[in-house]
């Protein structure tokens, strides 16, 4: 009977470790502080209506931003202890982590940086920008973005829930390669966890995925023509092509894992038949082309950026596209380089290699492109250009670092070494991560209405790439040294350890840099009225989102443009600006709560999945049938705002801009420490806390 | 004037819906294709047991085959119905629809029971854990597809077709066909190349 019920939950599930006990904690005191604050400030209703079951893809957008900050911090987190393992533990010492605990530590931060951080930044800005972009009101279908995000949520929640229930996580490696993945080898629930956090918000990815191209290809403004569409949109539409394409196959595999693991199959057994090998064809088939799904926004944000700041036209936009295309076409071609090891023959490695390298040239094109660009443009260096440049840097020298590994005979010596660590680091921090800042630093005055403080995010920009260079520099040397990826020790004869004391200090000056990262925010929200942006165009932008007012209203024109040229904005400011609006009735989509409670029942099916829980996972799937089935025969799912209504807002707005100064000096890091300081002064002497 | 736009606004609005179903539908052919490369892989990987030559039935496939074969002609004819606004026929030929459809997937029951009962389950052998999970994954799609049809015919009976209902019904009748093409693959793939 308890086995009906609990399946294999029992009271050795709750946290016993430091870790365990110390991660419910923090989540039980943060949740309890949430909860409190809320109440105070009488936020529930507010929150529920405005934001949980919003379906504008701007304020879903602005959700995505903050699950995958705090997931950031989280997997940031990870990172360090990982470099202060490895930092410590030569010779006689073993650091301050067990071999286990460790292994679980690296397959978590890997799982959460790209599911959840990369993927969650990346679907964030898509959700905001491109509906601005191509002219739209909404998505194509407001009920799936809102459905993808609330999957995506319970996938983050789903990979935290280790802590408080269970206390083990896998110690496979973020893909969770067969046969280590399997119940002979994994007995435990950790691997249960990866497989429905992945699998739940792989499901909201693919499902944002069919939404985005339908969008794109559906829902562009008139005369906004393939060939006219802005360079972020084009490197979405790539990307999302992308999600569809190859996300089934991830959705599969995970599927036959759990087959194997639930139902006692044999796909991917030692035993009966079972075929590990595939299991790695199959993961990284999707795998592969999931690392260019992150690139490629990446790639639309610098083109936008650069033309930006340097005033020019994207050079040779047809050859920028192309290549974007070829990129996104040849990702899909390369995927066997993981593991030329593996014995799939001479030949059959000579094409694979051959296709990694090919990929660097539709790159190369892009790497060319901004570069001519640059050539002889106006350039101002904001923040979000200072990104770039440390982008394109940092990327090429990545690149050719992966040129070399995509060479059979030397990957043999390379493999499963720290030099592919590093590699694949340049690539994602370098190239994704410093996309993810410099699109948030691009278009956080289209969001909140203000500027961010350019001073103190410089500051932060050199911390990251002085840190960068120095937590990852190291371990090229280190794999060349013979140094293996995922060591929780080494002997002190190899001489390793400063190689590995220099990449923890690196690690040290990358977390300074986010907590600079942190106070910019903090200091900009101080100072929002000196850096107000007054005229939703703040540093002369050349597509359309800037044609509105910073933030926009929730139907994000009030006329839809006419697009007549590339950089739609920019012609139409030389023009002579927009013409005088004519509004217009609009319909807009309900808010609807459906999306949170599909993915309540699905998160549930997952949960009861990994205790094998059976009667719970037939609850949760007839409730997420049941929710599905409800929500597509609501026929009352729009409303419309007439024309008056659409009149006052946009009158009340300008109003509201008119009384911002967006004048005066930014503050830098003193200015901030003097702030803090006299606000906390100010707490003591009076008292502020009898307040609240 | 004001009906015009309303009218315009819902065309475009089904335009895109068909779009996306039918971008849904090719991730879903994908998901296939895995199950599909993995049976090739492991149709040998038979640990020893009898192989598909000597457990397949080829007369219940092909009985199978045909119900759903005639479902899809079905199906059609009520696509037809329905767009001329005829309710009591759109309701008959979806029914009958529904109830090929539940023949099949009752065939597909029996024989897996069959094999289970001699023995043959998916714990026996890779190709069987293949062979079930893409033969099951079709009739997860068949038992999903029913129940959609029910719960159209439900809704068509109490709130009458409109062009809304009509929406929902081409998408269904979409889902109905393909699943009908990627059995066509199964039944090639999986039982006529077992004698060859």
């Amino acid at each position: 009977m308890k086995e009906f019920l609990l399946g294999k939950l029992s009271l050795k599930a709750l946290p016993h470790e430091w870790s365990t006990i110390g991660a419910t904690m923090t989540f039980l005191v943060g949740a309890l502080v949430l909860v409190l604050l809320i109440t105070r400030l009488k936020r529930w209703k507010w929150l529920w209506n405005e934001w949980l079951t919003s379906v504008d893809p701007k304020k879903i957008g602005i959700m995505y931003f903050i699950v995958a900050t705090f997931m950031l911090l989280r997997g940031g987190l990870d990172a360090v202890m990982i470099w202060l393992q490895q930092a410590l533990s030569s010779g006689a010492s073993n650091g301050y982590l067990s071999a286990a605990h460790f292994q679980q530590i690296f397959t978590a931060h890997g799982n959460i940086m790209v599911f959840f951080v990369a993927m969650g930044f990346m679907f964030g800005l898509i959700n905001y920008v491109v509906p601005l972009q191509i002219g739209a009101r909404d998505l194509a279908s407001p009920f799936l973005n809102t459905l993808g995000f609330w999957l995506y949520v319970a996938g983050a929640i789903m990979i935290n829930l280790f802590f408080v229930l269970g206390g083990e996580y896998a110690a496979t490696g973020w893909l969770a390669v067969a046969p280590l993945s399997g119940t002979q080898f994994s007995p435990g629930v950790g691997v249960d966890y990866l497989i429905w956090s992945l699998q739940i918000s792989g499901i909201g990815t693919t499902l944002g995925g069919i939404n985005f191209v339908m969008t794109i290809l559906k829902m562009r403004a008139p005369g906004m023509t393939l060939r006219k569409m802005p360079m972020f949109t084009w490197a979405s539409l790539c990307s999302m092509v992308m999600v569809v394409t190859v996300f089934p196959i991830l959705t599969v595999t995970l599927f036959l894992l759990f087959f194997d693991r639930y139902l006692g199959m044999h796909f991917f057994t030692t035993d009966l038949g079972g075929n590990a090998m595939m299991y790695t064809n199959l993961i990284w088939m999707w795998g592969h082309p999931e690392v260019y799904i992150l690139m490629l926004p990446a790639f639309g944000i610098y083109s936008e950026v650069v033309s930006t700041f340097s005033g020019k036209r994207i050079a040779s936009y047809t050859s920028q596209v192309l290549g974007m295309i070829g990129v996104s076409t040849l990702a899909l071609l390369v995927w066997l380089h993981h593991f030329f090891t593996m014995g799939a023959g001479a030949n059959v490695n000579a094409f694979f290699g051959i296709m990694t390298t090919v990929i660097a040239i539709p790159t190369a094109v892009l790497v060319f492109n901004w570069i001519a660009t640059m050539y002889k443009g106006r350039i101002r260096f904001k923040t979000p250009m200072l990104w770039f440049l440390g982008f394109i840097s940092v990327f090429s020298f990545g690149g050719l670092a992966g040129l070399l590994l995509a060479v059979p005979p030397a990957n043999f010596q390379l493999h499963n070494s720290l030099f592919l660590v590093a590699h694949f680091h340049t690539m994602v921090i370098g190239g994704v991560l410093f996309g993810i800042f410099a699109g948030i630093t691009y278009w956080f005055p289209k969001v909140t209405g203000f500027k961010l403080n350019e001073r103190i995010g410089r500051y932060a920009f050199w911390g990251w790439i002085i840190g960068f260079c120095m937590a990852f520099i190291p371990l090229y040397v280190l794999g060349f040294m013979g140094a293996t990826r995922r060591l929780d020790h080494y002997d002190s004869s190899t001489g390793w350890q400063p190689l590995f004391i220099l990449a923890l200090i690196g690690g040290i000056i990358i977390s300074v840099a986010v907590v600079l990262q942190i106070i910019q925010i903090i200091a900009s929200v101080i100072q929002k009225r000196q850096l107000a942006d007054t005229t939703g165009d703040p540093w002369y932008g050349r597509t359309l989102e800037w044609a509105t007012p910073s933030p926009p209203p929730f139907y994000n024109f009030a006329t839809i443009p006419t697009v007549t040229a590339r950089d739609a904005y920019w012609e139409i400011k030389r023009h002579g600006g927009l013409p005088k609006p004519k509004y217009e009735d609009i319909h807009m989509p309900k808010n609807t709560a459906y999306g949170i409670y599909v993915s309540a029942f699905a998160f549930l099916a997952g949960f009861a999945f990994v205790w094998h829980i059976n009667w719970l996972a037939i609850v949760g799937i007839i409730g997420a049938i049941v929710c599905v089935i409800i929500r597509t025969f609501d026929e009352h799912v729009e409303y419309t705002i007439t024309a008056d209504e659409v009149e006052k807002i946009e009158s009340k707005m300008r109003k509201k801009n008119l009384a911002a100064d967006g004048q005066g000096e930014e503050m830098g890091l003193w200015d901030f420490v003097k702030i803090v300081i006299t606000f906390i002064a100010d707490i003591f002497r009076k008292k502020l806390w009898r307040r609240i | 004037m004001a009906q015009n736009i309303a009218s315009h606004h819902e065309a475009e609005a089904n335009d895109r819906v068909l779009f996306g179903f039918w971008i849904y539908l090719m991730t879903d052919l994908l998901m296939f294709a895995v199950l599909f490369a993995t049976y090739a892989v492991l149709r040998d990987s038979t640990a020893g047991g009898p192989s598909d030559r000597e457990l397949f039935r080829l007369p219940l496939a092909f009985t199978g085959t045909l119900l759903l074969l005639t479902s899809s002609f079905t199906c059609g004819i009520g696509m037809i119905a329905a767009r001329q606004y005829k309710k009591f026929q759109t309701l008959l030929w979806f029914g009958i629809t529904f109830l090929l459809g539940l023949a099949f997937l009752t065939l597909e029951v029996v024989e897996f029971r069959e094999l289970i009962h001699e023995g043959h389950t998916w714990q026996s052998s890779a190709w069987l854990s293949s062979f079930f999970s893409l033969v099951g994954t079709h009739g997860l799609h068949i038992i999903s597809g029913l129940l959609w049809m029910a719960v159209c015919m439900v809704f068509i009976v109490k709130r009458g077709l409109n062009s809304s209902m009509i929406r929902k019904l081409t998408l269904l009748s979409l889902f109905w066909h393909f699943l009908d093409i990627v059995w066509i693959f199964i039944f090639t793939i999986v039982y006529l190349m077992a004698f060859v």
